[in-house]
């Protein structure tokens, strides 16, 4: 069966998962603009990488039967420098008409500082702006819940309509209160650091699949590319209808994504 | 907002409670094994210091032994930074999972 990962960085993964995913069933992916795992020496780095999400990848995916988008920003562990960042965004607007770009993303918080949330703050403006779709990291681990209510009240105090951002890497202690408040809400499945696949079906089965989704997030740390399916596998196995399991892998990020008006699985 | 999110409507799952033991309890098993060699690691240092992280985590081990549901929330909240406020300066991009004691970068 057919299903989309919303949140995965191509950049950081082979040819051969392109291939594994796609015999799995991908059909789509969406990558979100992220932190290397370096720092860019200057914004001339993030043009060349936004021409990476915006022209090589979607190539690469195609050769697997897999539509590519992507989304576009400063991430935040990049955003404590301010006029780096501004220097960054600057450059966005020109890469918004791509066909596969959806909107601005991962913006968001990493350690909660004032000139992330600044950043932060900038770039919703900039989504406001343009109109865009928005998809939002939240920091990892301790910083987590502080930074996920940071994050809402900023969006709060904004034009942006909840219903067309998504704010990914919930758990179970934020997962509610984003759904709450008018949200989307990703789960992201990692082996250590954020929910297992058994953990992502629990939280289903406790807060069900309205305006939620899962993805791998694969990237160049601890993480894997067929993490949706296996957790696909993890519902059914449990006794899930298949309807359950396409409306969370599958129907629930195509309505989503279509808000940008260029999503597509074909 | 209320979301009126009430039991009935969740999907539910058709496993009965000895499937789920059956299923699940030897991969539990293995991690609680991973824990105490952990532990044990640690104490074969002789080096006798205290570390915020296993402080936090010997206080998930008691929530562990809480009969209430939603231990997994309780636990995140424990790890949690509570405060409210952005701090002046990002420092460190990395995280360590629990909160380090105050003036300490994580």
């Amino acid at each position: 069966m057919a299903y989309i990962d919303p949140h995965i960085h191509m950049v950081s993964r082979t040819t051969d998962d392109y291939q594994r995913m796609a015999q799995a069933g991908c059909v789509a992916i969406t990558e979100p603009a992220f932190w290397a795992g370096f720092d860019r020496s200057s914004a001339q780095g993030f043009f060349d990488y936004f021409r990476q999400l915006t022209d090589t990848e979607p190539k690469r995916a195609r050769t697997y039967g897999i539509n590519h988008h992507c989304w576009l920003c400063i991430n935040p562990k990049e955003a404590e420098d301010v006029g780096f960042a501004r220097e960054v965004i600057s450059i966005i607007p020109d890469f918004l008409d791509n066909p596969n770009v959806l909107g601005i993303g991962e913006i968001g918080l990493n350690k909660n500082s004032k000139n992330e949330l600044l950043i932060l703050e900038e770039q919703l403006t900039l989504a406001e702006r343009t109109n865009q779709l928005v998809l939002v990291h939240t920091p990892h681990l301790e910083d987590k819940l502080k930074g996920t209510t940071l994050i809402m009240d900023a969006i709060d105090n904004t034009s942006l309509d909840p219903s067309r951002v998504l704010i990914d890497h919930v758990e179970e202690h934020t997962v509610r209160a984003v759904l709450d408040r008018g949200f989307w809400a990703g789960m992201t499945l990692y082996p250590n650091s954020k929910c297992t696949p058994q953990r992502a079906a629990d939280i289903i089965e406790m807060h069900g699949t309205e305006r939620l989704w899962i993805n791998s997030a694969g990237d160049w740390g601890p993480s894997d590319p067929l993490a949706v399916p296996k957790c696909r596998l993890e519902l059914a196995s449990r006794g899930h209808s298949q309807e359950l399991i396409n409306t969370i892998s599958f129907d629930n990020p195509l309505s989503f994504l279509s808000k940008s008006g260029k999503f597509s699985v074909e | 907002m209320n979301s009126g999110r009430i039991k009935g409507d969740m999907p539910e799952n058709s496993m009965t409670q000895q499937e789920i033991v059956d299923r699940y309890f030897q991969e539990h098993r293995a991690k609680v094994l991973d824990i105490a060699a952990f532990l044990d690691r640690v104490d074969r240092c002789h080096e006798d210091r205290s570390d915020f992280r296993i402080e936090a985590l010997m206080r998930c081990i008691e929530e562990l032994q809480s009969d209430k549901e939603n231990r997994t929330e309780r636990i995140l909240l424990l790890l949690s930074d509570q405060t409210s406020d952005p701090i002046e300066h990002a420092g460190e991009k990395g995280a360590s999972g629990a909160v380090p004691p105050r003036g300490e970068p994580s």
